[in-house]
């Protein structure tokens, strides 16, 4: 307590400093731990007395109690297969001298950087009542692909990419020495790969699975196109309980049976599997061997994230093709109409996205390291708080973050809905705490001194930020605004929520089109998306290597 | 351009057990003189480095006064204060150029482009570090960093140069070229520096004066001779170089000088020079304080210092003439002021190291002797006597 209120003392000293901690402290209760109460609230209280009322209705349901037994069957299917997707692509990557291997990791990447239902779309384009595959080629018209086999492929193609980012990390930084020490003193392949690369990985594919996990129940897009009627998903359900029903309390109850499951993962995840690590996924790739894996299980590897592979270029090449098609499924000549549509009709929406991305992405990306450099640099009350409840937006669904929005700023004083405001809040704090983290890695491994350097050189805290600081943080930098600038562009499962006639997003139009069966406009509006945000990448990353210089630029790899 | 460190004191609070303390400087007063360069040597943990951190501004002192050339500094942030500092660990800034680093204080002091150009030229000339004007840190070598962070701290001609262990990231050789280079430009700019290091050796070559300390508190002041030959306490006299701790008895003090006895018996007897000593009465213990390299070995029993005399080593001491074996024998005839046993030997080139057995004192004592392949071996188990000067002697 002594030394709290000493801290304060010296904070209150720098009247800079003070404030931003002031502003953060403040913005990170509003936007992200008042929607949450309010969500909590607005299910159990009525009145002002407590109700268990709501909850007993959704549990009572026998929809809805099925809806939170798929959302949680679709999590685990999705963790398991996705990480042991994301796993074979990792470790072909790392342990092989396979041909392709940046052609490879593009392709695992390319979804990360795309709407997160563009599987959804292609899948219902390919195999659906219309579909390319089962309709034209096979001739089949009643398809079951709404349901669970079209939803977790779907979602698979979605998520795989998240484990195979974290599992590279993972493989990478797995000493190859100790596999060399292994296999030296007798051990076979596959032994050598079943008692020391393997235990090895197990925290962090545990901790990919965990991941997995969160992401899938949130996932609102792929469910909201596949999941169809008879297999109900509780993201979904929480949506059409508010925007079909008008039941606010009822949607609320709902979002806070979905926030359970996903906030035990990500405890789990943070607090024990974290722990576990044997390696830091952070270290310096070492210089992997191609002794673990024998030429035969080498060409099967290939064969296989090859195969993955095509079902990416196939999903893709279907987009853009259904872009230009004039009819998918029946009428195939080309045509520009579905774009015409896109930048007459629809181009209110493109711009508001735009709009909403661009000013939101700096904001959130600059805050970020500011907030990084504040936890890992300075002594102040509450500075634990702010690490724990900006990481918190990332565990919650973003249908939950919806609700929570619109029950919290929907009447004076803080009256929001509608505005570009609740949008860019909305977008703000929900995609910091990646820049957080990543800037908190960046710095724990800069030397104080440096910036202590700067300072006794006669530089102020301001220009020491802005000159010294950021400047080296400029990787964690680069991959928060990437990050916030994807999201943005194509978030809609809190986003679907918030927008209005007034601020709509190219996301939601998306799907309109989908559900209207207009699938060649949503595809044309999907392929815009993803070019738009392609542009946005490379001029971020010109702009900041212009800012910081050839130098600076050193640092810029992704 | 003075230093004045009044009553300077730390508190850490743990921040895991906010009821735990550390107090890391305790009651530290010191005065630096114009030009001079004081070097804050001791162990790790010592609070050598907090106290230079209090003067540079980073750390602010629990208690007491920090004076700057006249001023008092406490309420001056560190960006306000006219200190330099060479951090250990260099901290060149590795987004900016060599000269973009040099040039980095006065850019902010808002120097004009052109004259920061012609300083930064001209520091790096002084420094041997032309044609790397261009280069990015990540391409110099950790000498080549070393200097430029020296450059960059001293562009600004600050009142205070402030040296972190700026040595210890160096290998050896470079160490010892470093530490001659960085003495040669501290007076040829004549700025009052500051240096820590836990190396004695550092300490030594650097300093006008050396300030130890231990666990927060100031063991002693001195220049580097006084430090060596005439240590405070027994601390100091271990930490800086070797030495020998003979348990004594003060027999007799006189104006000029003090007799002391050890091991009991009259036949030890010893003097040392008073100034050379504290404060004793007759009947104090009193523990002598001697060097290694100032023992005087003799070979016992063996007047004639012949043949059998010679170390059987190295074949080199064979060669040693006989006159200079006599010559050695005649000088070590004195009466030993103890007499011991040599119980191991080490032979370094230079210097031979012998652990001798002194049963009278119930101690081991180190001594060293130079030129062996003049002087000769002792074997194992050879009886030696040992004597030592009253000037290289001192009484704790």
């Amino acid at each position: 307590m002594k030394e709290k209120l000493r801290q304060l003392r010296m904070l209150s000293k720098d009247p800079l400093l003070f404030t931003i901690v002031i502003i953060i402290f403040v913005s990170v209760i509003l936007f992200i731990l008042y929607p949450l109460v309010k969500v909590i609230t607005v299910s159990v209280v009525a009145d002002g007395r407590f109700t268990a009322a709501n909850l007993i209705k959704v549990v009572s349901s026998w929809h809805l109690r099925q809806a939170f037994f798929n959302s949680i069957l679709m999590g685990l299917l999705t963790a398991s297969l996705g990480s042991l997707v994301g796993f074979i692509f990792a470790f072909t990557v790392t342990r092989t001298n396979i041909p392709l291997k940046k052609f490879f990791n593009i392709i695992a990447i390319i979804p990360i950087i795309s709407p997160p239902f563009i599987g959804a779309l292609a899948i219902i384009m390919l195999f659906g009542n219309n579909g390319f595959i089962t309709s034209t080629l096979l001739g089949l018209f009643n398809t079951k692909i709404y349901g669970i086999r079209g939803l977790l492929f779907a979602q698979i193609v979605t998520f795989f990419p998240v484990a195979y980012i974290n599992l590279k990390g993972v493989l990478e930084s797995i000493s190859p020495t100790l596999e060399d020490a292994a296999m030296d003193l007798g051990g076979s392949r596959f032994k050598v790969f079943r008692k020391v690369t393997l235990p090895l990985a197990v925290p962090g594919i545990a901790s990919s699975m965990l991941i997995l996990f969160i992401e899938t129940l949130a996932d609102f897009g792929n469910p909201l196109i596949l999941a169809g009627s008879r297999f109900p998903i509780l993201s979904v359900q929480a949506y059409l309980e508010i925007t079909g029903m008008y039941n606010l309390p009822k949607g609320a109850a709902i979002a806070l049976i979905l926030l359970i499951p996903s906030l035990t993962a990500f405890f789990l995840q943070k607090y024990w599997v974290a722990k576990k690590q044997y390696v830091t996924i952070t270290g310096k790739p070492t210089t992997s061997t191609i002794k673990l894996v024998s030429p035969a299980v080498k060409w099967l590897l290939f064969s296989l994230i090859s195969f993955f592979a095509l079902i990416i270029i196939m999903i893709y090449a279907t987009i853009v093709w259904g872009a230009f098609a004039n009819v998918w499924g029946s009428d195939n000549t080309l045509t520009l109409r579905h774009f015409a549509y896109v930048f007459g009709v629809g181009f209110e929406s493109v711009k508001d996205t735009i709009i909403i991305a661009g000013l939101s992405t700096p904001i959130s990306g600059f805050l970020g390291m500011v907030i990084a450099f504040l936890v890992v640099r300075k002594r102040f009350p509450g500075r634990q708080f702010i690490e724990v409840t900006s990481l918190l937006s990332f565990a919650v669904p973003g249908t939950v973050i919806g609700i929570g929005y619109i029950l919290a700023f929907n009447s004076y004083p803080f009256l929001l809905t509608g505005t570009l405001a609740i949008l860019m809040l909305n977008f703000i704090f929900r995609y910091i705490p990646v820049g957080i983290q990543s800037g908190i890695a960046v710095l724990r491994q800069i030397d104080p001194s440096i910036e202590e350097a700067a300072i006794d050189l006669g530089a102020d805290a301001r220009s020491t930020f802005r000159r010294i600081t950021l400047p080296m943080m400029i990787p964690a930098f680069f991959s928060s605004l990437i990050y916030s600038f994807v999201r943005a562009m194509t978030a809609i499962s809190a986003a679907i929520f918030l927008v209005s006639s007034r601020w709509n997003l190219m996301t939601v139009q998306i799907m309109s089109q989908v559900e209207s069966g207009r699938l060649g406009a949503a595809a044309a509006f999907s392929l815009v998306l993803v070019l738009i945000i392609l542009t946005a990448i490379f001029v971020i990353r010109n702009l900041l290597l212009y800012r910081y210089g050839k130098l600076g630029g050193t640092f810029l790899k992704i | 351009m003075s230093v004045t460190l009044k009553n300077i004191t730390k508190i850490f609070t743990d921040p895991s057990n906010q009821a735990r303390e550390v107090v890391a400087v305790k009651d530290v007063n010191l005065e630096i003189q114009e030009g001079e360069m004081v070097t804050f040597l001791g162990p790790s943990g010592c609070g050598k480095t907090t106290t230079l951190r209090i003067i540079s501004g980073f750390e602010t002192p629990t208690n007491g006064e920090v004076w700057i050339s006249g001023t008092l500094v406490n309420e001056i942030p560190p960006n306000k204060r006219d200190t330099s500092m060479v951090f250990q660990s260099y901290a060149i800034f590795p987004h900016l150029s060599v000269s973009q680093n040099i040039g980095f204080g006065l850019e902010l002091k808002g120097v004009k482009p052109k004259e920061i150009r012609r300083q930064v030229e001209e520091i790096m000339e002084v420094m041997t570090l032309t044609n790397l004007y261009n280069r990015r840190p990540d391409q110099l070598s950790g000498g080549q960093q070393q200097r430029v962070a020296l450059a960059r701290a001293i562009i600004n001609r600050p009142k205070v140069l402030l040296f972190d262990e700026p040595l210890s990231n160096l290998d050896a050789k470079l160490r010892d070229q470093m530490r001659i280079e960085i003495r040669r430009i501290q007076q040829s700019f004549g700025i009052t520096s500051i240096y820590v290091t836990h190396d004695q050796d550092e300490a030594m070559t650097v300093s006008d004066r050396i300030m130890v300390m231990k666990d927060g508190e100031v063991m002693q002041i001195g220049t580097p001779f006084e430090i060596y030959s005439r240590p405070a306490n027994t601390f100091v006299a271990d930490f800086i170089g070797r030495v020998n701790l003979i348990d004594a008895v003060v027999e007799t003090v006189e104006p000029e000088s003090i007799s002391v006895v050890c091991g009991g018996g009259g036949e030890h007897r010893h003097k040392v020079i008073t100034s050379w000593a504290g404060d004793f009465k007759k009947g104090d213990a009193a523990r002598i304080v001697v060097r290694p390299e100032s023992l005087r070995l003799s070979r016992m029993g063996d007047t004639a210092a012949g043949a059998d005399g010679k170390a059987t080593a190295a074949a080199e001491a064979a060669s040693v003439s006989a006159a200079t074996a006599e010559e050695n024998g005649t000088a070590r005839s004195e009466v030993p002021f103890l007499k011991g046993i040599i119980k191991r030997s080490v032979y370094l080139g230079p210097t031979v190291e012998y652990e001798i057995d002194v049963p009278d004192v119930k101690a081991q004592i180190l001594a060293v002797t130079y030129n062996p392949v003049e002087e000769g071996f002792y074997r194992n188990g050879e009886e030696v006597g040992i004597n030592f000067s009253s000037a290289a002697s001192h009484l704790l």
